[in-house]
């Protein structure tokens, strides 16, 4: 029972969390602003494997977040080119991407390096290991607090720091700021955008490319900052997880991280479920712990928990009116 | 002002096009790994096409990309995107498997196929059903929702094998293997009269029920009352619903058609090939179901060319990663991708220039 709230089991609900928060942030510049995209698998793949390819060649944690970065954004460009320039269906260019990202990942991994797809083991200093945070030691000892800072929010990895200050500022730049007034404006009305002389294409681009840097930092987060190397197909539809929890959330900032949090937890409860009993509820399939973050968003979806409404232009490319 | 290609361009040309360039875009990944391109597609063909088991291994896959592919047009037809379809025919094993498990111990094969048949598409559209009702009823996107269930079916799946279908002095997570009764007849007499031989290849007569159920596709899309109100829907939802077209049916048929023909698939590998349901035996023919619709134009016979080609891919890809160790099989799954992007999203980057060239005078 215990396990259900033991501090091992929050902290790894943090690191579980932390690439699913990444990308859904990603998710939420791109959908507000009218780009529906269900290639954050992909962007975060290939952004794993570029991690874990540079890194292991540079030896520097910091050339593989520069690849990552990399890759995902030049993904994120394929997709905005289909979706914004071509006007080609948002839904099947993002299927596309993960196709490409899957195969090409595996493919390349396997003949560079011919470790089945993996890519070299990385040393510590090659990778966004843990941090200690200051003080740590020395407020162990405090009961309750204690614990909570040093295991629970202490001794991260530099990017999971990075994922979640990036909630707050993204509320920031999307409510406070012009870019992000106008990043929602063309999610929702982009003729009166359009009208005022301010270009539709530009600001769904910019949109696009900040979901691509997002979804590098996810993918390098996953092979060089929790793993020591990217793994054949290592995000395992965590993706999609993002997906679920950006709905869940209604694309807004706060709750896109509370849904991670809750998928991060049963995804957490899931691993140490095996063969323990809940109290009342008696022992639960493992299987339907780990089927429960797409479940609840499927009731969400069909307007049981509220109502999950869209970007009002999404998934549609703006026509110059003539 | 005519708006239109004409047909030869539209189904021939174009797709012609764009598989010319996703697989000059595949070359260069053949290059980039330091083989030869030529090389890499000679062999790739010549495992697909060179001898009588590589092609009853192609016609193998090709039947269940068939079904995929049937399925994902249906959907599209009626402007719905079904990317469940892997999760569809997942389920859809559970009809076949139970269908066997009931009775091959009292019946022969061609009183159990029939069954079969009939119980995949029961599960494959049962599966469809809450999406499809969802959206139909309550506006949820059908795109997300059958992701969702993809995610959902293998959680089920897993559990059925793991918990409940498994014999309990197994360990691999599948049923029992099913007795002759549960299996079906190869086709080896087909090949025989080519004067060839099937070998090992696990070709056989769910290939006829995909060719039937292309055929009554296309009666059903072009020469039903059904498949007119679905392409009426499909291409403009508002002219439609005031035709008195009922919205809410329209979708839920369209959705429980593609998750039929989805399930059907499972018919191929499961009683076709390995007498056992097993994990993951779709193992993502439902994707490539979307490469083989857009790539066909969402046409029957289209779909067959496509799926024959996938099936290609598939076998030849595998022939392809013993000569060149350095391509692994995971190139297929690069090509298909490519061929999504190429024909499916970025279709619209061509028309204006094909437009330009074939309908003059005009604007």
């Amino acid at each position: 029972m215990e396990f259900l709230i033991s501090l091992q089991t929050l902290d790894s609900t943090v690191r579980l969390s932390t690439p699913l928060l990444l990308a859904a942030l990603a998710g939420l510049y791109s959908e507000r602003s009218g780009v529906f995209d269900i290639g954050l698998e992909g962007k975060m793949l290939g952004a794993a494997f570029a991690a874990g390819a540079a890194a292991a060649v540079w030896h520097s944690a910091w050339a593989g977040l520069a690849a990552g970065i990399g890759v995902s954004v030049l993904l994120a460009l394929v997709h905005g080119f289909a979706s914004i320039t071509a006007k080609g269906n948002q839904i099947v260019s993002g299927v596309a991407i993960n196709f490409v990202a899957a195969g090409l990942t595996a493919l390349l991994g396997q003949s560079w390096f011919s470790q089945g797809g993996r890519t070299p083991q990385l040393k510590m200093e090659e990778r966004f290991g843990e941090i200690t945070l200051p003080g740590s030691q020395m407020l162990a000892d405090i009961p309750l607090l204690g614990p909570v800072y040093s295991e629970l929010i202490s001794g991260h990895s530099l990017l999971a720091y990075v994922a979640f200050l990036a909630v707050p500022f993204t509320w920031w730049v999307l409510f406070r700021t012009r870019f992000g007034l106008r990043l929602r404006a063309v999610g929702e009305n982009p003729a009166a955008v359009d009208t005022a002389g301010i270009s539709v294409v530009w600001a769904r681009y910019r949109a696009v490319i900040v979901c691509g840097i997002l979804c590098g930092i996810a993918g390098t987060y996953l092979s060089i900052g929790v793993s020591a190397g990217f793994v054949k197909d290592m995000t395992a539809g965590k993706g999609f997880i993002a997906l679920a929890a950006l709905i869940f959330a209604k694309w807004k900032p706060i709750n896109v991280m509370l849904a991670c949090l809750l998928f991060g937890y049963l995804e957490a409860v899931g691993i140490r479920m095996q063969g323990r009993e809940l109290p009342l509820i008696g022992e639960v399939p493992v299987q339907f712990i780990q089927a429960l973050p797409y479940i609840l968003t499927v009731i969400l979806l069909a307007g049981f928990i509220g109502k999950a409404i869209p970007p009002k232009a999404g998934g549609v490319a703006y026509v110059k009116e003539r | 002002m005519n708006n239109e290609l004409p047909k030869w361009v539209d189904y021939g040309l174009m797709p012609l096009i764009n598989l010319t360039i996703a697989f000059a875009v595949a070359g260069l990944v053949v290059l980039l790994v330091g083989e030869n391109p030529f090389e890499a597609a000679y062999l790739l063909v010549r495992g697909a096409f060179g001898f009588g088991e590589g092609i009853g291994f192609t016609l193998f896959y090709a039947t269940n990309f068939i079904f995929t592919g049937l399925a994902v047009a249906v959907a599209i037809h009626c402007g719905l995107f079904n990317i469940g379809c892997e999760g569809q025919a997942y389920i859809g094993g559970l009809g076949v498997a139970f269908a066997c498990l009931a009775f091959d111990a009292y019946l022969p094969w061609y009183v159990i196929f029939p069954m079969a048949v009939i119980g995949a598409a029961i599960f494959g559209a049962a599966w469809a059903f809450i999406p499809a009702w969802l959206q139909a009823t309550r506006g949820s996107h059908v795109v997300i929702t059958t992701i969702m269930f993809n995610f959902i079916s293998s959680a089920v799946m897993v559990y059925l094998l793991v918990e409940v279908l498994k014999p309990a002095a197994s360990m691999a997570p599948e049923t029992r293997t099913f007795t002759d009764a549960g299996r079906l007849p190869k086709l080896d007499w087909l090949m025989e009269m080519f004067g060839s031989s099937l070998g090992g290849a696990p070709f056989n007569i769910s290939f006829f029920v995909a060719l039937v159920a292309c055929y009554l596709v296309w009666l059903l899309i072009w020469r039903t009352k059904l498949g007119y109100e679905l392409r009426t829907m499909g291409t403009n939802p508002e002219a439609a619903i005031y035709a008195g077209i009922p919205q809410t049916r329209t979708i839920v048929i369209a959705m429980l058609i593609s998750g039929g023909l989805a399930g059907m698939m499972a018919l191929n590998p499961i009683m076709g090939d390995q007498a056992r349901l097993n994990i993951d035996f779709p193992a993502g023919a439902g994707f490539v179901g979307i490469a083989v619709a857009l790539m066909g134009r969402n046409h029957p016979v289209g779909i067959i060319f496509a799926a024959i080609l996938f099936g290609m891919l598939y076998q030849g890809g595998a022939e392809l990663s013993f000569d060149m160790p350095s391509i692994s099989r995971d190139m297929i799954v690069v090509i298909q991708g490519l061929v999504i992007l190429f024909a499916g999203a970025l279709e619209h980057v061509f028309r204006p220039t094909l437009m330009r060239i074939f309908v003059r005078g005009d604007n």
